[in-house]
């Protein structure tokens, strides 16, 4: 009885999850003609993958772009801002968790709440700041913009993964004459597993789906990322919605095929990670 | 000697610089401008004008609304995704099959952006169609509602948007901790002839206390700044009678809409004062207890 | 684990110097606009072309923004003007909106000389002449088309059935109103998901409750807001909302144009954007007329280009300038886009039976400036009165209402 209602449980969280994903797949399989507000429900009488075509490649008669030129810039934008602000989370992680110093507690907490500020509010400065820089409208620029962004929530977790590990194996690290950065490579590096994987998953999520940063920062099409080519397809007066849900999901392929192929170690990694018991 | 004890130091030195500028830095240079005259593409001279911005916000309603909306929409959010998530997370933990598929299923909103989330769920929520056409059909007509256009339902849609998209992280953080429990607690309590209700209480729930600490700043922090799904699903204007509006919202249509720079950088340091209010003491009393973060 | 991120790191190093170089062009032309499909993206294309024939070498970057009826492309617009790093030439509602945001803070380059050599004084309507001016009485920007928003559009074999006409007055509105719900059909579709669509039915109730002229005097201080004119203004409009779509706060205006091509609603007030979007989804049996109580009054708006002052291309952007306003430049770019040209002197064939009718009445109806789409008031005005909209469409409270948008006028006439 009890093993009944627990898959009831489970298959009602599923349904719950699971109607948006069948509106947003049922109308990008659609043809223009078919779809409307009343016609959600109903399933695309004539299947068509014609919205992932115009989608993808754009219709170059109209001017409309596809996502693909922006599939690469996201990926050539997302890669190294992960890989940096996870280094740079991890580092930071491991300075503040074992390597206190006078004032080390004040920086975490003054580091965290950089995560807080509406990312609106910044953004007149911000531009001027990445001309001073010579980075304005440039992909570099992103990515620097995302590290800084990305490193309060990278601390936090690796803070908390690296707090946990036993003040023995630091010092007898030591007093094998390593430095900081020794014991850092040899022994803190190889246990990061967990955090880095849940810690990357995320940070891929974020900056993958980010929108705002990227549509202010690259202001040229050939530049921008993802986010905002896929926010183009919308149109501003007619809205084509097959096309912008084929287009939502092509975009959101990426991130889908971590969470399928990865999930197991999201969970494994937040186990290993953030709780301590 | 010396350069050992500057080394940690110096291995952080790099985002406590970026970190200064980027976001210190720009929070400077918003308080500046909120309390100058700079309303208009910021080109008349531009003077300080004390707390005038700040005078004329409250008597805008719709920024008063709009932080009623952010409490609201926290709350909301915030309780949702825990609650949902500790549910999924107990359902799953009891060793069921398909865990895989499970788990793929309440992940997946994570993988979309909010963009993508508001346009689904602006037509769900539609109340002529949408999940109310399918609520009839259930037998369930009772739960009908205006959604996001009903004022008084408002930003409450909203939030069940965000948690739709987020309680799938809330549950894998539950499940994860709900396996760090060792199974001798559970063996002993069994011994000592607690009921299952008493075992959850009295062990699950307090040994889970860090992972929900853990969870809330981080569903804290994006509830602060929801904006996106707001736009998607209620429009620029924040819906009916600005029911679904919050402050980030408004912010940035007072300063890219209306030009008003000064006044949309006043909200951002009302905003920043609320949070700082907020999180600041949560923060430093969590690191004390050395628990949450 | 990490030898694999130091891996990914290094091959999107690679990517990002690769796409960092790129060949320097000639010549450049960089245009800013939010018209991202459909018909508009085509139009603009079709200009496109006509410039690089002009121009051969010339290379054109296509920058646009969409969402939101341009919320987005304002955003970075600003941010990029403010950052000093203007585009070559952007798209703009001619009007308020042109002057006061950008003109007054000294952003724009007059543009006389241009308008001289071209002959455009007399090729433009006066009506439109004096919004294309700055408060200093130099032009300073060029029109590509123009829109209108006062139209009604209605379902003909609907009006059959119910045995009604399409109302000339708001009086005969209320009536054929009334007339349809007997029939079971809504009356009037409304889809002010984000407001402005309400703000725009607004505004045709506005015209017809004061005329043309004193609708004119709202935005110059001649005509008070707290007057009797705008008051029952609002009590018409109110009365208009008890007969829309009770979900019209979640469509957008195309979704309730829905409504009225499927018949489960009799009439939209919409802008002539509706005639593309018709165009698009293959309807035949929607009619036009002008919305209640306009008749003889065309509600402008248009979609202009100027010339900041920072433009990196100077002289590629005036032959941009004076492509627009030509001749060859309108009749390629506006029956692709739905609109009418700014001149009068466009060859009607070209263009579809609405849009001819269209140019007929632009060539005798008074021309009054659109307040939804920037010709007539500032942006923050706008914003303010959007935002008395979005009470009132809730609250239904006229003095509150009026309350509000006196405060917002004496607001917009400071400084």
């Amino acid at each position: 009885m009890k093993r009944a209602l627990v898959y009831l449980g489970l298959v009602a969280l599923a349904v719950f999850y699971l109607v948006p994903v069948y509106v947003l797949v049922a109308t990008s399989l659609k043809e223009l003609r078919e779809v409307s507000l009343e016609a959600m429900w109903r399933l695309p009488r004539t299947l068509t993958l014609e919205s992932f075509v115009r989608a993808w490649a754009g219709v170059p008669e109209t001017g409309t772009r596809g996502l693909a030129q922006n599939f690469w810039n996201s990926v050539c934008l997302t890669l190294p801002a992960v890989a940096l602000s996870v280094l740079m989370g991890s580092l930071n992680g491991y300075v503040l968790a074992q390597w206190r110093f006078r004032g080390s507690e004040t920086l975490f907490v003054l580091l965290l709440f950089g995560m807080f500020i509406p990312y609106q509010s910044v953004l007149i400065p911000l531009v001027r700041v990445l001309q001073a820089l010579g980075l304005y409208g440039t992909l570099p620029g992103l990515v620097l913009v995302h590290v800084v962004y990305g490193l309060p929530i990278t601390t936090l977790l690796f803070r908390n993964y690296y707090a946990a590990i036993p003040g023995a194996m630091m010092e007898a690290a030591q007093m094998d004459g390593a430095g900081i950065l020794g014991i850092y490579w040899r022994i803190v590096v190889p246990l990061s597993g967990p955090a880095t994987v849940v810690a990357v998953i995320w940070q891929f999520t974020q900056i993958w789906n980010e929108f705002l940063f990227g549509v202010v920062i690259t202001n040229k099409p050939t530049v921008q990322p993802i986010t905002v080519a896929l926010n183009n397809l919308a149109g501003s007066f007619i809205v084509e919605w097959n096309v912008q849900m084929a287009g939502a999901l092509l975009a959101a392929l990426p991130t889908l095929v971590v969470y399928v192929l990865m999930g197991r170690y999201f969970v494994q990694g937040l186990l290993a990670g953030s709780i301590k018991a | 000697m010396r350069a050992a004890r500057l080394a940690p130091v110096a291995l952080v030195l790099p985002s406590v610089v970026l970190v200064a500028v980027f976001v210190y830095g720009f929070i400077a240079w918003t308080a500046w401008l909120s309390l100058s005259n700079a309303n208009d593409l910021m080109v008349s001279p531009v003077r300080l004008v004390g707390l005038a911005n700040y005078a004329r916000l409250t008597e805008v309603p719709r920024f008063r609304i709009g932080l009623g909306n952010t409490v609201t929409f926290s709350l909301t959010f915030v309780t949702g995704c825990l609650v949902i998530g500790l549910g999924g997370a107990l359902l799953i933990d009891s060793a069921v099959r398909f865990e895989g598929l499970w788990r793929t299923i309440y992940l997946m909103p994570m993988a979309l952006s909010f963009i993508v989330t508001g346009v689904v769920w602006r037509w769900l929520m539609n109340p002529s169609s949408g999940l109310n056409l399918l609520l009839d059909g259930a037998g369930l007509g009772a739960l009908k509602s205006g959604w996001y256009t009903d004022p008084t339902f408002g930003v409450k849609a909203i939030a069940i948007a965000a948690i739709w998209q987020l309680s799938g992280y809330t549950m894998a953080m539950y499940l994860a901790g709900l396996r760090a429990i060792p199974g001798e607690l559970y063996e002993a309590a069994a011994v000592d002839g607690a009921g299952g209700r008493q075992t959850f209480w009295r062990i699950t729930m307090p040994l889970l206390m860090p992972v929900t600490l853990s969870a809330v700043i981080v569903l804290g922090h994006v509830s602060l700044k929801i904006f996106d799904l707001v736009i998607a699903i209620a429009g620029p204007q924040g819906g009916p009678a600005f029911s679904s509006d919050v402050p980030a919202n408004f912010m940035f249509q007072t300063v890219f809409q209306a030009n008003r720079f000064a006044e949309g950088a006043a909200v951002s340091i009302v905003l920043l004062v609320a949070v700082s209010l907020l999180v600041v003491p949560y923060l430093t009393w969590s690191l004390k207890r050395g628990i949450g973060l | 684990m990490r030898s694999h991120v130091r891996a990914w790191g290094i091959a999107a190093a690679l990517c990002i110097v690769a796409l960092g170089v790129h060949a320097q062009g000639a010549r450049k032309l960089e245009i800013f606009s939010w018209w991202t499909t459909g018909g508009e993206a085509a139009g603009l294309l079709k200009l496109f072309e006509i410039a690089k024939k002009e121009t051969p070498g010339l290379e054109v970057i296509n920058a646009t923004v969409a969402g939101g009826a341009g919320q987005n492309a304002k955003a970075v617009l600003k941010t990029r003007m403010l950052g000093g790093d203007p585009p070559d030439s952007f798209q703009v509602h001619m009007g308020r909106e042109l002057t006061d945001t950008w003109v007054v803070t000294g952003f724009m380059e007059p543009l006389d000389d241009l308008f001289k050599q071209a002959g455009w004084e007399k090729t433009f309507p006066k009506g439109v002449l004096e919004l294309l001016k700055g408060s200093d009485g130099r032009y300073y920007s060029v029109p590509a088309n123009i829109h209108r928003a006062n139209v009604l559009w209605y379902n003909k074999k609907v009006f059959q059935s119910a045995g009604v006409q399409p109302p000339k007055t708001v009086d005969e509105f209320f009536q054929v109103a009334d007339k349809l719900k007997a029939a079971g059909v809504t009356p009037l579709a409304l889809g002010d998901n984000g407001i402005w669509a309400a703000t725009h039915l607004f505004e045709t109730v506005l015209i017809g409750s004061l005329g043309a002229e004193s609708y004119r005097g709202l935005w110059t201080g001649k005509t008070d807001w707290n007057g009797p004119g705008v008051r029952k203004a609002l009590e018409t409009m109110m009365r208009m909302l008890g007969h829309v779509n009770t979900d019209h706060a979640a469509r957008s205006w195309d979704q309730a144009n829905d409504l009225v091509i499927q018949g489960k609603a009799g009439m939209t007030i919409m802008g002539d954007w509706v005639d593309a979007d018709n165009l698009a989804k293959g309807v035949k049996d929607v009619g036009w007329a002008p919305a209640p109580g306009n008749t003889g009054v065309y509600d402008a708006l248009s979609d202009s280009f100027g010339l900041p002052k920072k433009a990196p291309h100077r002289a590629e952007t005036l032959n941009w300038l004076k492509l627009v306003g030509s001749k060859e430049g309108q009749e390629a770019f506006n029956p692709l886009k739905g609109s009418i040209c700014a001149r009068t002197d466009c060859n009607p064939k070209l263009f579809g039976p609405y849009l001819q009718w269209a140019m007929e009445q632009w060539k005798k109806d008074a021309i009054v400036p659109s307040l939804a789409h920037g010709a007539a008031a500032k942006e923050s005005w706008l914003t303010a009165i959007n935002d008395a909209m979005s009470l009132f469409v809730t609250s239904k409270d006229v003095a509150q209402g009026q309350k509000l948008l006196t405060a917002a006028a004496a607001e917009a006439a400071k400084k």
